[in-house]
């Protein structure tokens, strides 16, 4: 299968904005680019690296469908601008499955739990978990816990129920729970 | 939407900070952005410039001393709330924050940007007014402090010159022998609260209460001291019906008016139920305390 282009959004690139250059890493990789002050990390993300995968809902950081990893810690990419993350380790939901080789334990679970419906808040669910996963703190798995851990996500589909089964299968296939 | 137009910097010192701060009245701060980033977003603020503080040597630092609990003006909520050696002198704070906001808000909101924000039921504040803790600022008259009780002023409004950093913040230690307890009630996990209270309360060996210190948050136009309550408790037995009076004492501090998330007379329903509720804990502490 031939490897798809990223999309090029169309952005008018004669503003009077100020430019400041930044270098980060994203899911491994360093780039560089100049940004305008007010781009919000969440932009930066889909319009200048095309990793569409960081979705924008609400843009006023309540939804949490923007979540990222940025030094190992979630973050909502819409409440941060692109020149605050200069010099950060970042991650996206592009940096979770090896390839086209597998998916995250988290990824798998959503998949065989049905904790996605039309999926829009997914990668967020999964990089704020991914959080919770990494660290070496103990999981608490209980129904209370794990609300605990997605209660700053928003789903509009699955009522969140299959999400806490979800949640408790990672556990179960990554050794934690 | 989008930020409006505005000039970013990078401040490398707090003396650079405050430079760049009285050289342009629509300059404002920029630490972890949390609330100032929405209000951006929604056109609801439009600084004409950005001072990033979170590059600041030390002012990232939680420095805990005789005095208590000094958090830098670049702390995230997230590592305060983490740090064992501010929750040994003052387990209030890890109570509160675990009310603030979720966790991917907390590791990039700070301490300080939240008192200095000033929601009027938000939780920090509530805990420095309880803990008779001080904001310290920076500016180009010099620095000085502000406790608790004069910095904040009403909600979103505090004491802060426009000109001045706010550098650090200092949560005293909790007296060893003292109990303490937070309570808040949300419609969702992690909104601000509609009423949250805090108590300090310490006891003598025969159970009865020496000192009570209360505060609420939400139920006015800043974080209140509920001094009502504390005289009905002073001197008191800690039983169940000296919680229930400072409930109804607590009551009687909401001024806020009806709003579009709960009309005021429910506001009194339930400081009444979370002081009755806190009052009763923080003394159950303070006698284990005293056993």
């Amino acid at each position: 299968m031939n490897a798809r282009a990223l999309p090029r959004p169309q952005i008018p690139v004669n503003s009077a904005d100020p430019r400041h250059a930044v270098t980060l890493t994203v899911n491994g990789v360093e780039v560089s680019r100049e940004v305008s002050p007010r781009m919000l990390l969440s932009d930066f993300i889909r319009h200048e690296l095309g990793l569409t995968g960081t979705h924008v809902g609400c843009e006023h950081g309540v939804c949490g469908a923007c979540t990222v990893l940025i030094d190992g810690v979630s973050a909502r990419s819409c409440l941060t601008l692109a020149v605050q993350a200069d010099g950060a380790e970042l991650r996206t939901v592009e940096a979770l499955a090896d390839g086209d080789a597998g998916l995250s334990v988290l990824q798998q679970a959503f998949a065989e739990s049905h904790a996605l419906q039309c999926g829009y808040c997914t990668p967020g669910f999964l990089m704020a978990l991914t959080e919770h996963f990494e660290s070496g703190d103990p999981l608490d798995l209980s129904d209370e816990g794990i609300r605990e851990m997605i209660a700053g996500n928003l789903c509009r589909c699955t009522g969140y129920a299959n999400i806490v089964v979800a949640v408790r299968r990672a556990a179960e296939l990554s050794g934690r729970s | 939407m989008k930020p409006a137009l505005f000039e970013y910097h990078r401040a490398a010192s707090v003396a650079q900070a405050v430079d760049l701060l009285a050289e342009d009245p629509g300059a404002m701060i920029l630490a972890g952005g949390q609330s100032l980033v929405a209000a951006m977003n929604f056109r609801l603020a439009a600084p004409s410039r950005l001072i990033d503080i979170t590059r600041i040597p030390d002012l990232d630092r939680i420095a805990v001393t005789a005095e208590g609990v000094a958090v830098g003006a670049a702390v995230r909520h997230r590592t305060l709330e983490r740090h064992d050696g501010a929750h040994a002198v003052n387990p209030l704070i890890r109570a509160a924050q675990a009310h603030v906001a979720h966790v991917p808000i907390r590791n990039r909101g700070t301490v300080v940007g939240s008192l200095c924000h000033a929601d009027a039921a938000a939780e920090m504040p509530l805990v420095l007014l309880l803990c008779d803790g001080w904001v310290e600022l920076e500016g180009p008259g010099g620095n000085r402090r502000i406790p608790a009780e004069q910095f904040f002023r009403m909600h979103l409004t505090t004491a802060r010159a426009s000109d001045e950093l706010a550098t650090r913040a200092v949560f005293p230690a909790l007296p060893p022998d003292a109990g303490w307890a937070f309570a808040e009630f949300a419609r969702r996990k992690g909104d601000y609260a509609i009423a949250a209270v805090g108590a300090i309360v310490q006891c003598d060996a025969g159970g009865r209460i020496t000192r009570a210190r209360l505060a609420a948050c939400g139920i006015s136009s800043k974080p209140v001291r509920l001094g009502r309550a504390e005289a009905a408790l002073a001197g008191g037995t800690a039983d169940a019906t000296a919680a229930a009076e400072a409930g109804r004492a607590a009551a009687t501090h909401v001024d806020a008016a009806d709003d579009s998330i709960a009309t005021a007379a429910y506001r009194r329903h339930l400081v009444a139920a979370l002081t009755e509720r806190v009052v009763a804990e923080a003394a159950a502490r303070a006698r284990r305390g005293t056993e």
